[in-house]
Parts: C-alpha cells; sequence; structure tokens
C-alpha cells in the first residue's frame, strides 16, 4: 500500500465521518428523538454500500478505500451501543431491544441487498 | 433541529474521523481474517471505540464545561471512525453464506454484550470519580 493511498484512507475516513453526522442529523430532525432513527439510516445505508461493495469483489486499494475507509468511516457501532445503553436508563427497554433487534436483523438483510445489487452489476 | 454545521465543528469531526479510520484500516490490513475466523481486527475496534465513547460522552455531558469542539472530534469523530457498523454486518452475512452459523450467532452475541457493556462500563466510571470529589 502506497503513502498515496494512506493519505486517502485519511481524507476519506474523515469525509465519511462528517457524511455521517449530516445523515444522523438530518433524519433525527425529520424522525423526531423519541427512537435513533437517525444511526439506524446511516448504518442500513451503510451495510446496503458494503454489501454491493462485496458483491463488486473489490480488492486490494480499491476495496481498503471503498469500503474499510468510507462506508466503515460512515457507519457507527459506538453511537448504536450508546444510544442504546442510554434507553436502557431511561427505561426505555422496549425500544433499547428493538434498537438492537431492528439494527441487527435488518443490517444482514441490508447487506445481502446490496451484495445481490452488487453480483448482478 | 438541524445539525449545527459551523466550520469548527465539521473540522473537528473530519480530523477526529481521519484518526479513527486510520487506525482501523490499519488493523484490519495487518491481521485480514478468513471468513470462517473470528474477525478480531472490527470485534477490538467497536469494542474498544464503545468504551471510549461512553467514557468522553458522559465526561463531556455531566463532568465538564460545555465545549464545542471535544464531543465532535473524540465523540462523532474518533470514536464514529474507529468503530463501524457495516463491516460487522458483511462479516455476519459471509459467515451466514458459510454455513458458520454458530460463528455468525456467537459473534452478534459477543459484539453487542461486550460493546453494551463497555459503554456501560465507562459510564460508571466516570460517574463513581465525579461523586467522590
Amino acid at each position: 500500500m502506497s503513502v498515496l493511498v494512506w493519505a486517502g484512507v485519511i481524507v476519506i475516513g474523515g469525509a465519511g465521518s462528517v457524511l455521517r453526522f449530516y445523515v444522523d442529523g438530518i433524519v433525527a430532525a425529520a424522525s423526531g428523538r423519541d427512537f435513533p432513527y437517525g444511526t439506524l439510516a446511516v448504518n442500513l445505508s451503510g451495510a446496503v454500500i458494503l454489501g454491493l461493495i462485496t458483491g463488486l469483489a473489490l480488492t486490494g486499494s480499491a476495496a481498503l478505500l471503498a469500503g474499510t475507509a468510507a462506508v466503515g468511516s460512515y457507519t457507527t457501532f459506538s453511537t448504536w451501543m450508546l444510544e442504546t445503553q442510554r434507553l436502557t436508563e431511561e427505561r426505555q427497554h422496549r425500544k433499547a431491544a428493538l434498537n438492537i433487534i431492528v439494527s441487527l436483523v435488518l443490517g444482514v438483510a441490508a447487506a445481502e441487498l446490496g451484495r445481490l445489487i452488487g453480483t448482478h452489476l | 433541529m438541524r445539525p449545527r454545521a459551523d466550520g469548527r465543528t465539521i473540522a473537528a469531526i473530519f480530523v477526529g474521523g481521519a484518526l479513527g479510520t486510520l487506525a482501523r484500516a490499519a488493523l484490519a490490513e495487518a491481521f485480514p481474517r478468513a471468513a470462517t475466523a473470528w474477525p478480531w481486527p472490527t470485534f477490538t475496534v467497536n469494542i474498544v471505540a464503545a468504551f471510549l465513547l461512553g467514557y468522553f460522552v458522559t465526561r463531556l455531558q455531566e463532568r465538564l464545561p460545555l465545549s464545542s469542539y471535544r464531543r465532535p472530534l473524540l465523540g462523532t469523530g474518533v470514536c464514529g471512525g474507529l468503530s463501524t457498523f457495516s463491516t460487522m454486518q458483511v462479516e455476519i452475512l459471509k459467515m451466514l453464506s458459510a454455513h458458520a452459523y454458530g460463528l455468525a450467532a456467537g459473534y452478534a452475541a459477543a459484539s453487542i454484550a461486550a460493546g453494551y457493556a463497555a459503554i456501560h462500563l465507562a459510564t460508571a466510571i466516570v460517574r463513581r470519580v465525579r461523586v467522590r470529589r
């Protein structure tokens, strides 16, 4: 991997994080703050795109830049867990459980959808 | 409420996200894993990022004076860039495709249990220190 590829990882990782901030903010503003829809939207859209990249069978630098750097930085595990834990603290156990189950089930389904699209392109 | 899009916030998220992503990408490249092996690089960054996010957010919200750039830099940036949901989902998908159902279930359950516990522990640590002062 060249220095240029790693410079790309840095710039794309920064940009993916900024994009996450905007998408999360816009979705959360539109859907209300009762449930962490913003993070859900980010994570599911990212799962589709990473599934697509997997289906396209990218390798090497292309996979590193598009998959690991771009989509990897755009989606987030830590915020998903934080929001779930905070829902539990507020005694919203049903919403906390839903946040885990919906993200996980739809996340794998979204990745599979993306992969199917990718393999047929 | 639209996200505040002032330059300082965006710059902080960009810098933090770049650092977190670099660390995660370096780990993923250094330790490539087969589809049916336990994905240690992803698992490790996700749990570490969850712990750090729980620590930063609790400390920034409940202890430190308001800051315009710390949460975007450390939380949204570093922890968001370091952790990844999409890679975990694709890893689970590949395990399912390889008929490694036990591994897929174990990986999903362990990630969620450890991630949740990491947030809980970090939060408790910050709050205990505050009570003692």
